[in-house]
């Protein structure tokens, strides 16, 4: 593989790279010059043009999400959305620690592209260093005349604040994080209307990722071709990705979108390998709702199309958590189901009801009285609550549907295994004190 | 999420009860007013506010909150119950949070929690005796590439071993940040340091 120039993370290891004065020694906010340049609709057309897709978990194309505001509107707010909650993924605090001002910049240029009032940045409320962060960087960009009233001179006025979440992982989900804004509870909102035409105070708002955000000023500054030479048709321009579990270096790391999970696991670049001889058995490559792989299955690449390959939903958030073979896939299995119990909001019967479910079946089995039916059942429930059978207002559900089906469907031999063995009776012991 | 029930035949608020809210928090919470459209839309940050300064969210904080908001207090509490964040009874004066998430979990976060709770001799969602510590925990908090990990107060705690408890909990500033900081780099780092 060619050298890969970091983009993204370039100026991470750079001393005070969170500082204004830093990031203009980089280079940073000449490409807000250059748009400020530019009309808004041919800022528009250059993030088209370059198909960037949206970095929160959907694949979106930005450019073509803007291009759905309505024309006559009077009002548009942008929602930054760094509620990163879904487990294991920790790339946008990484750029906001490390580099808040590329997303400031960001904001502000596809605040202007889209001539948007004001943006609101939603960050979880466990993101306490990156608020500050974050925080003295605004403040910073406003004394500096970037934010504010009539940025250098263009006549474009933008307002950015940070708004905090409190604990919450559907008000990542793009409605359910406009109510969190406008200070209810984080129910997803039923769509159509989607966001663009009606949303945040029902007026048209666009919701990016903060990775997505990110990518706007080096496209406005190298230009749409530069961005579409990295990657592949359909996985163009740089993406962040992350390891963790027990590999030699977990972290967040940089590459084009033509890497497979096996070199993010194994090589020297990245994860470098397992650590202790431990060995992998198996990897949520895209966060968990993505769904699971085995070992045999690490030549996935990680872009938008072809996880599908291997019975995932999507490349997702691209985070990378290894499961090494000392784990009990019962645990994983009662772990993620639990995950989606407790963070489903309750507004849809299936949902509500079948996360709960899934999640007491698999504590049952995790506890040694498992039944060879209760693998069918899991599978058959997964098919009764997504999205996909149009049955659910938000992702959320077919978020549990996809890790749930994957786990059990790829080690079902290691679930019969362990039911076999299990003492006689406890089954019925168990169903006693459930009934 | 939380689901709260309440005992409606007992009067919740004190109508002669006097006000908990300072004037400063109050200044503060007006402060927010000008960037949101409308004013519930500021009950969120209020909370938050309120919740620093008080140490939780009582009924008369909420009633406080509502009318300031010019919301009923209802919808304070309709909201507020959906976080977990919200504390609606008092807490300890350092919140331990620990990850229990796919990737801490399988780190050893289960040890690193019992070993929380036995030199603590609380269970989840309990406060000391004295005060000092509540426990609970959250799923991902988005340092896996730390795992196992915690949060003490703002504070995080990284890659944290069960025989590390003892030394962190008797560590009096185990939750002092220091902010601003300009030594931020710490990218790529040895697994388990
Ligand atoms: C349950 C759920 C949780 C989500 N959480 C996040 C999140 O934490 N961060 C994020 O950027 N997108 C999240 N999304 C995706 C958003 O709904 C939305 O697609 C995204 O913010 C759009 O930005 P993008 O087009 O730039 O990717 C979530 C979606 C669902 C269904
Ligand atoms: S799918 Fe689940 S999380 Fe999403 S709105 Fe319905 S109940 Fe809530
Ligand atoms: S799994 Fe613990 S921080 Fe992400």
């Amino acid at each position: 593989m060619a050298d890969y120039e970091p983009v993204l993370l370039r100026n991470v290891g750079v001393e005070n790279s969170h500082t204004l004065e830093v990031y203009r020694a980089q280079g940073g906010y000449q490409a807000l010059a250059k748009a400020l340049k530019m009309t808004p609709d041919e800022v528009q057309e250059e993030v088209r043009d370059a198909t960037l897709r949206g970095r929160g978990g959907a694949g979106f194309p930005a450019g073509v999400k803007w291009s759905f505001l309505p024309k006559d509107r009077t009002h548009t707010y942008l929602c930054v959305n760094g509620d990163e909650s879904e487990p294991p993924t920790f790339s946008n605090r990484v750029v906001m620690e490390k580099d808040p001002h590329q997303l400031i910049e960001g904001i502000i240029i596809s605040g202007y592209a889209t001539q948007a009032q004001a943006a609101y940045v939603y960050l979880r409320i466990e993101f306490h260093e990156p608020f500050h962060i974050l925080q003295k960087a605004i403040d910073e960009a406003y004394a500096a005349g970037l934010l504010g009233k009539n940025i250098l001179d263009s006549g474009y006025s933008l307002d950015c604040y940070i708004h905090r979440g409190a604990g919450a992982y559907v008000c990542g989900e793009e409605t359910g994080l406009i109510e969190s804004i406008e200070g209810k509870r984080g129910y997803p909102r039923i769509k159509p209307p989607f966001p663009a035409v009606e949303g945040l105070f029902r007026r048209p708002t666009v919701v990016n990722n903060v990775e997505t955000l990110c990518n706007v000023p080096h496209i406005i500054e190298r230009g749409a071709d530069w961005f579409k030479s990295i990657g592949s048709e359909g996985n163009f321009g740089p993406k962040l990705f992350c390891v963790c579990g027990p590999v030699n270096r977990p972290g967040c790391y940089e590459g084009p979108m033509t890497i497979t999970l096996g070199d993010l696991i194994y090589d020297n670049k990245y994860g470098q390998g397992m650590r202790d001889g431990k060995e992998v058995k198996a990897v949520f490559p895209g966060g968990i709702s993505m769904g699971v792989v085995t070992t045999d299955e690490l030549d996935m690449v990680m872009d938008f199309t072809d996880p599908a390959e291997y019975g995932l939903l999507g490349i997702g958030t691209a985070a990378a958590v290894v499961i090494d073979n000392s784990i009990d896939i019962r645990t994983v299995l009662r772990n993620v189901a639990r995950f989606f119990a407790l963070e489903s909001c309750g507004q849809c019967t299936q949902c509500r009801e079948g996360t709960s479910w899934m999640y007491k079946i698999a504590t049952r089995i995790e506890q040694g009285a498992g039944r060879i039916e209760d693998l069918d059942l899991l599978i058959e429930t997964t098919g009764n609550l997504g999205m996909m059978p149009g049955l659910s207002i938000c992702g959320l559900s077919d978020g549990a549907v996809f890790p749930i089906r994957t786990i059990v469907q790829k080690f079902r031999a290691e679930f019969e295994e362990h039911i076999r063995n299990q003492e006689p009776g406890c089954v019925e012991a168990a169903l006693a004190v459930a009934n | 999420m939380v689901w709260q029930a309440i005992d409606r035949n007992e009067a919740v608020i004190d109508p002669e009860a006097p006000a908990v809210l300072s004037a400063a928090v109050r200044k503060k919470i007006e402060s927010f007013l000008p960037r949101y459209e409308t004013r519930l839309a500021a009950l969120l940050p209020a909370l938050h506010v309120v919740q620093d300064e008080l140490g939780y969210l009582s009924h008369q904080a909420m009633k406080e909150i509502a009318e300031i908001l010019e919301l009923h207090p209802s919808q304070v509490l309709d909201t507020l119950s959906f976080y977990t964040h919200f504390w609606t009874h008092p807490k300890g004066r350092k919140v331990i949070t620990v990850c229990r998430s796919i990737c801490c979990e399988t780190l050893g976060g289960n040890k690193l929690l019992e070993a929380i709770k036995a030199k603590l001799g609380i269970d989840e969602h309990e406060t000391t005796p004295d005060g000092e510590y509540s426990l609970v925990t959250e799923e991902c908090l988005a340092l896996c590439d730390y795992g196992p990990c915690m949060l003490i107060n703002e504070k995080v705690h990284k890659c944290v071993k069960p025989e590390d408890v003892g030394r962190i909990l008797d560590d009096p500033n185990n939750d002092v940040v220091d902010m601003p900081r300009s030594d931020l780099f710490d990218g790529p780092h040895e697994a388990g340091k």
